[in-house]
């Protein structure tokens, strides 16, 4: 095919439940492609010789080549070239912000539509664990093994290739199952938990060894893990799982959460599955979430399928500054979710007997840029007003969670406690290596990813001084 | 899966369960505590370990059935086992030299105080324990802290066994004997009895540590579901306790956050009951209660 044949392809979109019935269902939204429509997107691609588009993934997937392959109908040739750069390919393919990375550097964008490069990923991914079971495979035993501190992408990320190297490999994860951020934040309507134990499984094939219920730092110490286990190698991916609270008056009425604890009884704990769940949630009428990221989308969608009517989010800047993936934005609005911006919380009002009545706001506008080089918000005085509301989520961010690192004084930190790592991601600490959100602060999934990939590379060469 | 070795009722509604968790035993302190997970989909629930042998890779859970998963708990027999449980959890009990040391367990807290009262007497205090129930049967634990403590006062509410009326009565008395100063108290129970103790202990400004037991559900600083208020200021108590000063404790707001959930928590205890299979497994445990 012809570039300009190419060209005149337009991109496919995503089949998808309708809004009025999956803002009822925590079924997944996008339904996937067909390999039709996977193939024609994928006829879309130029195959470039200097593919600008593999510099925006931070995993570094030969872009053009898995692509290209699904255009030449190719599918398992698609899969090795996916899976040899990226371990979780079905998690990133739903929940990677393409349009800030792959897809914003693809040459195509340049003039009209990049090409789906996340859909075409989902799509390989979901072929390959239908239809092509072992496309990982792990050489002979090295006899040297690595302890991996949390199963979120980095930590899994990490434990497969180092898997893929021959190490013998064990992920300590404090939950009751592997998956972090992936399984007890990102909600079931966006990311099934079918795909993360399917990922997970796979990751098991070539000899991961998962052990949930254990909580470094308090089971066992990260010098216990190098000198009493006998790990070769740590590497800690712990996360930035510490809720960050407003610090408004009110914050412990009933009803207020944690956008870590809602989603967390929601997705994890399984209050999804009905109204009477073993682990309960309020669910009520009305919620007002606050923040602007992919959390607090995720709360209030979440709200949303709960049966929140009205369903309100709250963001102190504008549209432009929302961290939250574009798509989610447009999936939000679509379900009936309400956004109101340049609206802060000041306080939270309640009942006699201590549940949340409703949130008081106030109006901002937005003024000179601050730090971040985005325009900050400032009050505007006397614009104050009350949204009546049952349940308030607050979704502003999380923090390094010090149960780890204050058990571990050796290890460097900075001042808001993420752990310091070095070029080649290692810690002040011999054999110890940390990547993502624990390293990083919130990240994505991918950047997060990358760290366990790079981190596995310099592990390897520190455990075989190669 | 965690192994039950031993299961038995210490009171009616209250079990005491032997279980295999090497890794928990090894490290476990006082104050520490587990979470576990008794079924597929079911809730995680905090429990104090009670006690703990690192030799046998053991450790010791006293449960009280207040709803629908210490009733699935209570209702496993040894051979059986835990789903999920992970520990130990928490900031273990600051053991020190305070001199005489009172500690006062109401019900299932008796678990709580009886790791520390071995503690604090290897450190060389004097080890006084008050321990609570509503009639004799409720009384736990006498014996196991009798072997570690100089003394142990039982009561009851209804005066059928040791001093008659509530723990605080005791206390008071203990307190206002000027011949054996009492410098430190250490208390675990229901909340209005944790709280009249602190109350008890203000007015001589005694130095008074409660175990608090909020709604948690990671136990490990991640949701905040567990946040207490101490001297003003939010405490996650899964990791920045459970054990705070008492005198600063917010035990109205405890009380209230505790009741979040009830009608959800009743509905569950409804659900349960109707649940035939867990008719015949409870009517076991029960079965054995009786003989
Ligand atoms: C609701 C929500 C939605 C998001 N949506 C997106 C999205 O759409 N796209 C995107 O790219 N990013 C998204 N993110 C961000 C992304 O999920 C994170 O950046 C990413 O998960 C970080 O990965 P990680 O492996 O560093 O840590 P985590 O995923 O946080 O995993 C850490 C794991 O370590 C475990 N752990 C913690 N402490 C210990 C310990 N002491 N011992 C043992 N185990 C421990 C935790 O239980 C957890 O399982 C979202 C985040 C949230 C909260
Ligand atoms: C650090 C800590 C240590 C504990 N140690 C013990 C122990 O050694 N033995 C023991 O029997 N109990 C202990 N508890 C209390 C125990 O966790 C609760 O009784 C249990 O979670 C109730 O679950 P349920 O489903 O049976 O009852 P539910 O139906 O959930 O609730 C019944 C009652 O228990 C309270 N409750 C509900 N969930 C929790 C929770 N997660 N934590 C605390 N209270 C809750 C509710 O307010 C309600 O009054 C401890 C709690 C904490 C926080
Ligand atoms: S992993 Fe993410 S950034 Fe990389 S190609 Fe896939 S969707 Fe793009
Ligand atoms: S830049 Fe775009 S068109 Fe070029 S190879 Fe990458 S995805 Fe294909
Ligand atoms: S139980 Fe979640 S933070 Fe304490």
């Amino acid at each position: 095919m012809k570039p300009a044949e190419r060209m005149k392809i337009p991109r496919q979109s995503m089949p998808e439940q309708e809004p009025e019935v999956r803002a009822h269902n925590f079924n997944e939204v996008n339904l996937g492609m067909d390999i039709e429509t996977a193939r024609l997107e994928s006829e879309r691609c130029l195959c470039c010789k200097d593919a600008k588009c593999v510099s925006g993934c931070p995993v570094g997937i030969d872009i053009a080549g898995f692509v290209g392959a699904v255009a030449d109908g190719d599918l398992r040739k698609a899969a090795e070239i996916l899976y040899d750069a990226n371990v979780l390919p079905g998690i990133t393919g739903r929940v990677c912000p393409q349009e800030t990375q792959c897809e914003e550097v693809c040459i195509r964008a340049k003039k009209g539509e990049p090409v789906a490069v996340g859909y075409v990923e989902r799509f390989v991914a979901d072929w390959a664990r239908e239809n092509y079971k072992a496309v990982m495979t792990s050489p002979p035993p090295t006899g040297k093994r690595a302890a991996i501190v949390g199963s979120g992408p980095a930590g899994l990320t990490c434990a497969g290739e180092l898997a893929k190297k021959g190490h013998d490999v064990t992920v300590f994860e404090a939950l009751h199952k592997p998956g972090g951020v992936l399984l007890y934040g990102i909600p079931e309507f966006r990311l099934p938990k079918k795909i993360i134990d399917l990922e997970v499984g796979k990751l098991k094939e070539i000899g991961v060894k998962i052990e949930c219920n254990v909580v470094i730092g308090q089971t066992y110490t990260v010098g216990e893990l190098q000198e009493k286990e006998g790990f070769d190698t740590v590497f800690i991916a712990n996360g930035a799982g510490l809720p960050v609270f407003q610090g408004v008056p009110g914050e412990n009425l009933k009803g207020v959460y944690s956008a870590n604890e809602y989603l967390t009884r929601v997705n994890l704990m399984g209050a999804f599955r009905g109204e009477d769940s073993d682990t309960p949630v309020i669910r009520s009428n009305s919620v007002v979430v606050v923040g602007g990221g992919n959390t607090a989308m995720d709360s209030i969608r979440t709200a949303r399928r709960l049966g929140a009517d009205p369903a309100v989010l709250v963001y102190r800047r504008s549209r432009k500054e929302m961290p939250a993936r574009v798509e989610e934005i447009k999936h939000a609005e679509e379900e009936g979710v309400k956004l109101d911006l340049l609206v802060n919380p000041v306080e939270i009002l309640g009942t006699e007997d201590g549940w949340v009545r409703s949130v008081v706001c106030q109006r901002m506008e937005l003024g000179e840029p601050d730090s971040s080089g985005r325009r900050r918000p400032v009050p505007i005085e006397g614009s104050e007003f009350e949204y009546p509301c049952e349940v308030f989520v607050e979704a502003i961010g999380t923090g390094a969670n010090p149960l780890l690192t204050q058990t571990t004084p050796e290890l460097k930190l900075n001042r808001w406690g993420n752990i310091l790592a070095d070029e080649n991601l290692m810690t002040s600490m011999p054999g110890v290596f940390a990547g993502g959100d624990i390293v990083r602060g919130g990240a994505t999934v991918i950047l997060a990813m990358g760290d366990g990939k790079d981190a596995a590379v310099a592990m390897h060469k520190y455990m075989t001084n190669g | 899966m965690f192994n039950i070795r031993e299961a038995k009722w210490l009171a009616p509604q209250v079990r005491w369960l032997i279980v295999d968790a090497p890794r928990v035993a090894t490290r476990h302190q006082p104050g520490h505590f587990v979470i576990v997970r008794v079924r597929d989909d079911g809730e995680r629930i905090p429990l104090t370990v009670a006690d703990s042998d690192a030799q046998a890779g053991t450790i010791t859970l006293v449960v009280q059935v207040v709803g629908a998963t210490t009733e699935l708990l209570c209702a496993l027999q040894a051979g059986d086992s835990i789903l999920d449980l992970v520990g130990p959890l928490g900031k273990p009990t600051e053991i020190e030299n305070f001199g005489h040391v009172v500690l006062v367990g109401g019900g299932v807290g008796t678990a709580v105080i009886y790791p520390q009262a071995g503690a604090l007497k290897a450190a060389g205090n004097k080890v006084s324990a008050i321990i609570g129930g509503r009639s004799k049967p409720y009384v736990i634990m006498e014996q196991e802290l009798g072997a570690v403590c100089d003394a142990v006062h039982p009561c009851t509410d209804d005066g059928s066994y040791g001093y008659h009326g509530f723990v605080t009565g005791k206390l008071q008395e203990l307190i206002d004997n000027e011949s054996d100063p009492v410098n430190a108290v250490l208390t675990a129970g229901p909340v209005p009895m944790m709280k009249n103790v602190a109350k008890v202990t203000e007015a001589k400004k005694i130095l008074t540590i409660a175990s608090l037991n909020p709604i948690m559900v990671d136990g490990t600083g991640m949701c905040g579901g567990c946040r207490v208020m101490v001297d003003g200021k939010p405490k996650f108590a899964c990791v920045d306790g459970p054990e705070f000063d008492a005198h600063k404790v917010d035990f109205g707001l405890l009380t209230d956050r505790l009741t979040a959930y009830r009608e959800q928590e009743k509905r569950a205890w409804d659900r349960l009951h109707e649940n035939p299979e867990h008719k015949c497994k409870l009517e076991a445990a029960m079965r054995e209660l009786k003989a």
